[in-house]
């Protein structure tokens, strides 16, 4: 069998692919991130119960309406980055001319708040969500088995993004964001509603959130804790892409996904440790991050 | 003005002498009073498999238990699955009176009240937790460890499988205390058994959410039988994942430790043909389903699950030694009432009649369940087919084999 550093390749290949898969959860939820503080200026710590109510949402208009997969994929990120346009005008909007440190104070005690009573209505074990039929089943690539649905997640979020990054860097919306974040006040003189925008915005990255979360259904137990794993290894991803940045946020979801999916296979103990590592380093040598600009 | 300040006046001098009458009837009801605290996982991962249950089936023992002459109080906490919190709610209430602790989930929390049960000379009834070292190394003369042990999992679950062919196995192990002696105690049985370890994983608990990359080394290890050697939200994930990969077609899949609850969580499209062991199953006989007919309402309308059951029986039978004692002597010293304990047979409607062994360990049969198909449950909680049992002088380690040191003496 041929063999790289010691490694089956047939493993290797599968490890790659699977780290691409992880990578496109947190390239998904690190755009919302980056969309949001990009505009606002606000770390959204709020962003891991977001995800997690996705995949509640999902799993409720199941259950209560009988509402299926292809359906959730829709409606929840609508009902979700409805309650994200609701916070950004209840609390979010008094704090801009704030430090940072309140936004990322209030959003981590909001998100808090929300994980403590999904946990105390739904339990903490988890409900179950099975995949839709549509996209059950496997391929057989030959080195691995690979779930369709699996592929399926990485093909929508790839669509995601890109099209994330497209509405933002090439559309006269976009260019209007892009504005408002570099001199809001020129902005609104032009007559463009600047805090109808920032609004939106939040709304907007709480849906990505949201989608991740209907994303994860069928893959992860639907339970409470579920965000929480996952927000700091996005906020981590976050910083080496560079604050703010759509396309470093994208670029290092994917490529920390794959070193993490490496690590799993050569050392799994550090496989939670490796993406701070990075950190760690980016942030001594290029402080800004690897996308961002100084 | 002057009447109402009066008023006021004598609403204090009111209130004043109410609150220095109160101590004094609490501590003269006291005398008469047992107080069981419920120290458990009441916000955390093991929640709904502990938790809430373990007090309404702890209340449930004390309302079957009746009344015998003495009122008992039960108190309840939360240790957030953290020993130094646990250990400061049990040195709290041990001081304030509180005569037995009870649950106590997740192994690292207990062995930390274990000690303290022991240095104040109190009761600690032992439920939640998995460590066989309760009653081994670190066995106390206060502590009953009632429910079921990593020993008794391992050997049940794992000497099954062994016998069904599955001779190599791979394990996935939460890089953790609890995954590791899991882990150890399975592999000696599967080697006592002529099985071989062919390799394992041990992922970083609890910020691993994602074990696909775990499942493919497992999947390309060759072994026959993939161990999870871990528990709640990470088992059912891990199930999840082998079922999308393909892998229940090539190997055999063994939870370690699962209960109804994660078997409700995971469903049983995903879960159908597992086998698993438990010391308590509710539709197990007619003493079982009488019992979760009479909690089931106060339950959220579940049946209880293996650990709150636990507790059910420990507090009755402690209530009883109680009883047999003396409500003064039972609460002078934890040490004789746990000896009391031991010396009593018990008997109740979660395990039926059983033991309590020189070193703390309960001892009762061990359940391999194998999960039902969706078509075979007849009911939303008809999860299990009993497929074997292991009576109880055989389900747990021999007394000899615990290194514990009140045996030695």
């Amino acid at each position: 069998m041929d063999e790289i550093f010691g490694i089956p390749a047939p493993l290797l290949f599968g490890q790659l692919l699977l780290g691409l898969i992880n990578g496109a959860f947190y390239a998904m939820m690190s755009l919302g991130l980056a969309v949001i503080f990009g505009l606002l200026n606000i770390i959204n710590f709020t962003h891991g119960a977001q995800f997690m109510m996705g995949a509640f949402a999902a799993w409720m208009l199941l259950e209560w309406l009988g509402l299926n997969y292809w359906w959730a994929l829709v409606l929840v990120p609508i009902i979700i980055g409805f309650t994200g346009v609701v916070l950004e005008r209840l609390m979010i909007s008094r704090l801009y001319k704030l430090d940072h440190i309140y936004g990322l104070l209030l959003t981590f005690g909001v998100g808090l708040i929300i994980e403590g009573i999904f946990r105390n209505q739904f339990g903490s074990s988890g409900l179950p969500y099975r995949i839709p039929p549509e996209l059950q089943g496997a391929w057989d690539l030959g080195f691995m088995y690979m779930p369709i649905y699996r592929g399926w997640v990485v093909v929508a979020a790839l669509v995601l993004c890109l099209a994330t990054w497209l509405l933002i860097e090439k559309t006269r919306l976009g260019a209007y964001l892009r504005a408002a974040t570099e001199n809001a006040p020129l902005v609104q003189a032009f007559g463009v509603n600047v805090p109808r925008m920032v609004t939106l915005t939040y709304g907007f990255g709480v849906a990505l959130a949201a989608i991740g979360g209907v994303l994860a259904a069928p893959i992860y137990s639907v339970n409470p804790q579920m965000g929480t794993n996952l927000i700091i290894v996005v906020f981590a991803v976050v910083v080496i892409g560079g604050m703010g940045s759509i396309i470093g946020s994208i670029v290092t979801g994917f490529g920390l996904g794959i070193v993490e999916g490496l690590t799993k296979v050569f050392w799994p103990e550090a496989s939670a440790t490796v993406v701070f590592v990075i950190m760690a380093i980016v942030l001594v040598a290029r402080p800004a991050g690897l996308f961002g600009r100084a | 003005m002057a009447i109402q300040r009066r008023d006021l006046l004598a609403a204090g001098a009111a209130a004043a002498t109410a609150s220095l009458a109160g101590p004094r009837s609490a501590r003269a009801q006291a005398a008469n009073t047992i107080r069981i605290g419920v120290i458990s996982d009441m916000s955390g991962p093991y929640r709904d498999t502990t938790g809430p249950g373990s007090v309404v089936l702890t209340q449930q023992a004390v309302q079957d238990f009746g009344a015998r002459g003495f009122a008992v109080e039960v108190l309840q906490a939360d240790h957030q699955n953290r020993p130094d919190v646990g250990a400061n709610i049990a040195r709290q209430w041990f001081d304030q009176g509180v005569d037995a602790v009870v649950d106590l989930p997740t192994s690292s929390v207990a062995l930390a009240v274990n000690q303290i049960a022991r240095e104040k000379n109190k009761v600690h009834l032992n439920s939640g937790a998995a460590t066989s070292d309760l009653t081994g190394p670190q066995c106390s003369p206060n502590t009953v460890h009632w429910t079921y042990d990593t020993y008794m999992l391992a050997k049940s679950t794992g000497a099954a499988i062994v016998k069904q062919g599955g001779n190599s196995w791979y394990f996935i192990t939460a890089d953790y205390a609890f995954g590791h002696a899991l882990e150890r105690d399975t592999s000696n049985f599967v080697r006592a058994q002529g099985g071989r370890i062919v390799g394992s994983a041990r992922y970083p608990f609890p910020a691993t959410t994602d074990f696909s990359a775990f499942l493919l080394q497992a999947q390309s290890s060759r072994a026959k039988v993939l161990g999870f050697a871990n528990a709640s939200t990470d088992t059912v994930n891990c199930i999840k994942g082998a079922r999308e990969f393909g892998l229940h077609r090539q190997m055999k899949l063994a939870a370690l430790l699962m209960g109804v609850v994660d078997i409700k969580s995971l469903g049983l499209e995903s879960g159908q043909g597992l086998l698993l062991t438990e010391a308590f199953y509710w539709d197990l006989n007619e003493r079982t389903r009488a019992l979760t007919q009479r909690v089931r309402a106060k339950n959220q309308d579940r049946p209880p699950a293996m650990v709150p059951a636990g507790c059910y029986g420990a507090v009755l039978h402690y209530l009883k030694a109680v009883a047999d004692m003396g409500v003064a002597a039972a609460r002078a010293s934890g040490v004789d009432a746990v000896g009391r304990m031991k010396a009593m047979p018990c008997d109740d409607d979660a395990f039926g009649p059983g033991t309590i062994r020189a070193d703390g360990r309960k001892i009762h049969p061990g359940y391999l369940f194998e999960v039902k198909a969706p078509g075979a449950s007849t009911n939303p909680w008809d999860l299990y087919k009993l497929v074997a049992t292991t009576p109880g002088d055989e389900a747990f380690r021999p007394l000899a084999e615990g290194q514990c040191p009140l045996v030695r003496s």
